[in-house]
């Protein structure tokens, strides 16, 4: 008797060449990208006898939340011993008020370039292209003169400003963008209507564009969160952020080298900016795709 | 708004190239000197290191950041699972400060307790991996931590850009017998030229800023040996109070930066008016 044929289509195997070799490529690149993070969390967990005795991969022997607290509360900067937590509370003071203003006023400016045709829309747009890619040093020291003109130099306040002037290019593009793609005819329905620029505003666009807000808000808030250069120069030496804190507590010349405080404050400094990032998963994507200036 | 952004943006760069001129000090001073602030940069061997090693970072940031974020995008888009674990492990970095990469990848790289002391303690006892103490390779340190946290960006946007073909051209490459490789290869890559030039101008304009990274990392040492222009512009403007110096770093910047910028935005945008409604 002969035995019937297999039929239908070949089963996909599990294991073959070709799945070996795919999920090897991955697992491996997702090796490089979680050690340091690995490394970070048990370098923390230590005290600094082990971290001297082991090497920086082996897990915590005896699990220590020390440097954490310490990082925190009581690390030096300089002359100062106050711990992070004075860093973490100006970023905090600096994040909110740039995160508002600058999305309120590129909101209404992306609306504005989308819809209302304008003596210079052209010229503006141009702009703002240039604004998104333009190396910040060349603009620098013209804001320094500025901010001293206007007494906002070395304050919270200045720094905010400068945080706003630098969101705006590209936050704008983005409004633009989504603005651009709402159909036109809402608009001139609305205009008919005899409804007016603000009116249209609040009443059509605002209530059918919150993903692109919360978009804005990502993009803004780890950009300001991660600043650097803007802190260590506008905001003032009692200002300073978090990352221009922790820097000076990781890099100061003096005194022992504490590994696990160092790594401990390091973590804190990334903690808002990654919950925004394991919160909002795939929208965060979709900012950072749209932050990528696209036309 | 639209005499803001010009007073501003416009405005200020301006003034930074005109006073680029001058020989300003410790405050801007209207004291022309024609090229001579440039003579000196290209004489300095320190900017010329820091040109030096922006081209190497810069070179192999783009080459690595693109082939490795095109492969991890195309393994992403082999139906795989757990592709959304992968994504959010490829991607964290992204999300994290400059600063925070420079000092992870320090300890990561650290002499006496990082990697290189882990595989001497394996037993290869004579192993050298001591980036960041060689005024040769410490630009590679650089590399390897900016590769960490941007090679994730650049597999999301090569991602949305291969979801974004028409499955029907997979279809068409299949019938016809076509090995996958090169469809991908010849027919994928070339619809996706777009894609890779947006992508292209994006990491190299955060190239030419690169600089929280460095100051977090390796200080610009040993030495010289990993100066950046940016931190060259950040030195010179104020700790050496030496500013017609530091606003002639920083027209080169912009200058570099136009060069790579003009001809993509016209590319891109001269054909695309009328996209928006007004």
């Amino acid at each position: 008797m002969l035995e019937a044929g297999p039929h239908g289509t070949k089963p996909r195997r599990i294991v073959s060449p070709h799945n070996i070799m795919l999920y090897g490529f991955l697992i491996v690149a997702a090796l490089y990208w979680l050690l340091p993070l690995y490394v970070m969390v048990v370098t923390s967990l230590k005290g600094m006898p082990e971290i001297r005795l082991g090497n920086i991969f082996a897990p915590p022997v005896e699990v220590t939340f020390a440097p954490w607290a310490k990082a925190w509360d009581s690390a030096c900067t300089g002359l100062y011993c106050e711990g992070l937590k004075v860093g973490f509370w100006n970023s905090i003071r600096i994040l909110v008020p740039s995160v508002v203003i600058s999305i309120v006023i590129a909101s209404v400016n992306g609306y504005a370039l989308s819809f209302w045709r304008f003596k210079g829309s052209e010229v503006f747009f141009t702009i703002l292209i240039f604004g998104a890619f333009i190396p910040y040093q060349v603009l620098i020291y013209p804001l320094v003169i500025i901010l001293r003109e206007l007494g906002l130099f070395s304050t919270l306040g200045g720094v905010i400003l400068v945080h706003t002037i630098f969101g705006m290019p590209i936050l704008t593009l983005l409004f633009r963008n989504y603005f651009a793609s709402v159909p036109v005819e809402l608009f001139k329905a609305a205009r008919v209507d005899g409804a007016g620029f603000w009116r249209i505003f609040f009443q059509i666009m605002l209530p059918m564009s919150l993903p692109i807000f919360v978009v804005a808000i990502i993009l803004q808030v780890t950009g300001i969160w991660n600043d650097f250069l803007f802190g260590v120069i506008y905001a003032g030496t009692r200002n300073f952020p978090m990352t221009v804190q922790l820097n000076n507590i990781v890099n100061s010349t003096q005194g022992v080298k504490e590994y696990n405080v160092n790594m401990a404050a390091t973590l804190l400094t990334g903690a808002l900016p990654l919950i925004v990032y394991f919160i909002s998963g795939k929208l965060f994507v979709r900012g950072i795709a749209a932050g990528a200036v696209k036309g | 708004m639209i005499a803001t952004a010009l007073f501003i943006f416009v405005g200020c760069s301006l003034w930074s190239v005109l006073y680029s001129f001058t020989s300003s000090k410790s405050l801007p001073r209207e004291r022309f000197v024609g090229l001579k602030q440039y003579d000196r940069l290209f004489d300095s061997s320190r900017w010329m290191e820091s040109m030096e090693n922006i081209a190497i970072y810069g070179l192999c940031a783009l080459v690595f950041s693109l082939g490795v974020g095109f492969l991890l995008a195309v393994a992403m888009d082999q139906k795989i699972r757990f592709e959304n674990t992968f994504r959010t492990i490829f991607l964290y970095p992204f999300a994290l400060s400059f600063i925070v990469t420079g000092l992870v990848w320090q300890w990561v790289l650290n002499a006496d307790f990082g990697i290189q002391q882990v595989i001497r303690d394996i037993g290869f006892t004579t192993f050298e991996f001591n980036l960041l103490a060689s005024r040769e390779y410490s630009i590679y340190a650089l590399v390897i931590a900016g590769l960490w946290q941007g090679t994730g960006f650049v597999m999301a946007l090569m991602l949305a850009g291969l979801r974004s073909i028409d499955q029907e051209i997979w279809k068409a490459s299949r019938v016809d017998g076509i090995p996958a490789w090169r469809t991908y290869l010849f027919i994928v890559i070339p619809m996706m030229r777009p894609v890779f030039i947006t992508t292209l101008v994006i990491i190299a304009s955060g190239i030419v800023k690169v600089y929280d990274l460095v100051v977090a990392l390796t200080g610009g040492g040993p030495g010289i040996s990993s100066e950046m222009p940016a931190k060259y512009v950040y030195d010179y403007m104020f700790g050496r109070a030496n500013l017609g110096q530091a606003l002639a770093a920083s027209t080169v910047m912009l200058s570099t930066v136009l060069i790579i910028l003009i001809p993509w935005a016209y590319l891109e945008f001269s054909e695309k008016k009328g996209d928006s409604h007004a």
